[in-house]
């Protein structure tokens, strides 16, 4: 196989989640001397891109995106250590959580895979995380991003409390915030100060990408 | 096992001997833009179509849901709850995770309400139960606690069996005012969350007894022909034992496959409801 067809087979089987033939052409592109960085930003990275645009047009499912996912998933285990070895900058790391009182996770599980799939490093600190246990993981893993996550009226106003610890632990600055969950809206989100909010999972993905690509530039400027 | 509804004039039975409840689920703003910007202005117009689509449609029980954020939800869902009661007769299901806005809308109606809903948490059952008791309402109670929302079929059985527990004999609550909620899980998330969830129904129908709803329409949520798939999916888990569903009362093909099911699992003798349904749609059709 030609790079070329290593890459094109790469683009092809995640976007139909064979997530077996992915790993078999990683591992084939990686033997003939083709760079991690390549096997993930020009083949990966786009399929699982095209997979969140066709969710959007609503020409894609949700299990389409969890197979997606996964295949990609299987890929980067073996990616992600040589990315580290080259010193590659990263996409970048997110942390998430449910908020405390909350124990949904359907749809951030859901973000958590498209979040993978684009590339981020995904830290997922499950269901009922309360303020103080953020403030630690933010201080233990410095992300790029923290995803705040509720599914109900009354556990939504946990973003403003854990908003409120990041700026106690001197943290805000230090990251961007993202919130989402069913009955969320841009504005609650703009209310409690958050800077990013999308409705669904592939959205989130984009926006996330655009806020870190915002603040990354603010940082050279 | 009967759970008894009613508003001023009428009364709907829950219950494994009767017709499947459709408890429908529009009066709701989540996910919809220019519902919650009425309602945020006060206006409260869109809940009239809303009230008379679901019952020309085929509701039973209305579900009110008022939960637009930084609202006072509490007043909103007692003028909801008045608004639909001098719209309908049908009873409804007071819906919120905002326990002052459960007692303003609770105390806005006329009847017996059902409660959505309560989780087997002891501190929303401290807050919610007595509340219930109070206003001889009955109450959905969800088999999940403070640290999940359980997997496992058998998990879920223990959680409903400690709820019905703890709800009768601490907070004097009636059986028969307990309705379980299995807990529907998107079929797209998981290719085995349908059968679990049934497989929890026909566990809870065997060992305790009580009626049973589901929020049926998470199941098909991501993926398409949502309709089919509610359809398909409503009358299997009536099989397994659930009697009523909180779901889209304005979708023909869902009713028509619950109406199905009904004569099917011999809740509609002789198909005497069948074929008037049957009737009433030629003479639409005759008439249109």
């Amino acid at each position: 196989m030609t790079p070329e067809e290593i890459l094109k087979g790469l683009f092809d089987e995640t976007l139909v989640g064979n997530a077996p033939a992915v790993l078999e052409l990683t591992n084939a592109g990686l033997g003939m001397g083709m760079g991690p960085e390549t096997l993930l930003f020009e083949a990966l990275i786009p399929s699982l891109e095209e997979v969140g645009a066709r969710f959007e047009r609503g020409d894609f499912f949700v299990p389409e995106m969890l197979i997606a996912g996964r295949a990609m998933s299987g890929a980067l285990e073996v990616l992600r250590p040589l990315l580290a070895a080259t010193g590659a900058e990263t996409v970048g790391k997110f942390l998430m959580g449910t908020v405390k009182g909350d124990v949904h996770d359907i749809g951030k599980n859901l973000v958590n895979i498209m979040l993978e799939g684009a590339g981020f490093e995904v830290i997922d600190l499950g269901v009922q995380v309360a303020p103080e246990k953020f403030v630690a993981a933010i201080e233990e893993h410095s992300p790029d991003i923290v995803g705040f996550s509720a599914f109900l009226t009354t556990t939504m106003p946990m973003f403003k409390a854990n908003i409120n610890a990041l700026e106690k632990a001197g943290l805000r600055d230090k990251v961007i915030v993202m919130v989402g969950g069913a009955p969320v809206t841009q504005e609650y989100a703009d209310a409690v100060g958050a800077d990013g909010y999308a409705a669904d999972a592939s959205t989130a993905v984009r926006r996330a990408k655009e806020l870190l690509k915002n603040r990354r530039a603010l940082a050279k400027a | 096992m009967h759970t008894v509804l009613s508003s001023a004039s009428k009364q709907v039975i829950i219950g494994d001997d009767q017709p499947f409840c459709i408890i429908g689920e529009r009066i709701n703003p989540t996910g919809r833009k220019v519902f919650q910007e009425q309602l945020r202005a006060g206006d409260l117009s869109a809940i009239e179509t809303d009230v008379a689509a679901q019952v020309a449609g085929g509701a039973m029980v209305l579900d009110v849901n008022m939960g637009v954020p930084l609202t006072d939800e509490a007043e909103l869902l007692a003028n909801a709850v008045k608004l639909v009661q001098s719209l309908t007769d049908t009873p409804l299901c007071i819906d919120s995770s905002v326990v002052e806005a459960l007692e303003a809308g609770l105390g806005a109606y006329e009847g017996k309400a059902l409660v959505n809903s309560v989780t087997v948490e002891d501190e929303r059952m401290d807050l919610i139960l007595p509340l219930v008791k109070r206003h001889n309402a009955a109450i959905i109670a969800l088999p999940n606690d403070e640290f999940e929302i359980p997997i496992d079929p058998a998990r879920r059985l223990e959680l409903t069996k400690k709820f019905v527990d703890l709800a009768t004999t601490k907070y004097g609550i009636p059986i028969e005012d307990i309705v379980i909620d299995p807990l529907a899980m998107p079929i797209g998330a998981d290719s085995l969350h349908a059968d679990r969830t049934m497989e929890a129904i026909s566990m809870i129908r065997d060992q305790v007894g009580v009626n049973m709803t589901l929020g049926a329409s998470n199941v098909s949520f991501g993926m398409p022909d949502r309709h089919t798939l509610n359809a398909v999916f409503i009358p299997m888990a009536m099989r397994a034992g659930l009697t009523s569903a909180i779901m889209d009362a304005r979708t023909p093909q869902v009713v028509t496959a619950v109406k199905g099911a009904d004569l099917m699992l011999g809740h509609d003798e002789w198909g005497a409801a069948w074929i008037q349904q049957h009737r009433a749609k030629q003479a639409a059709a005759a008439t249109g």
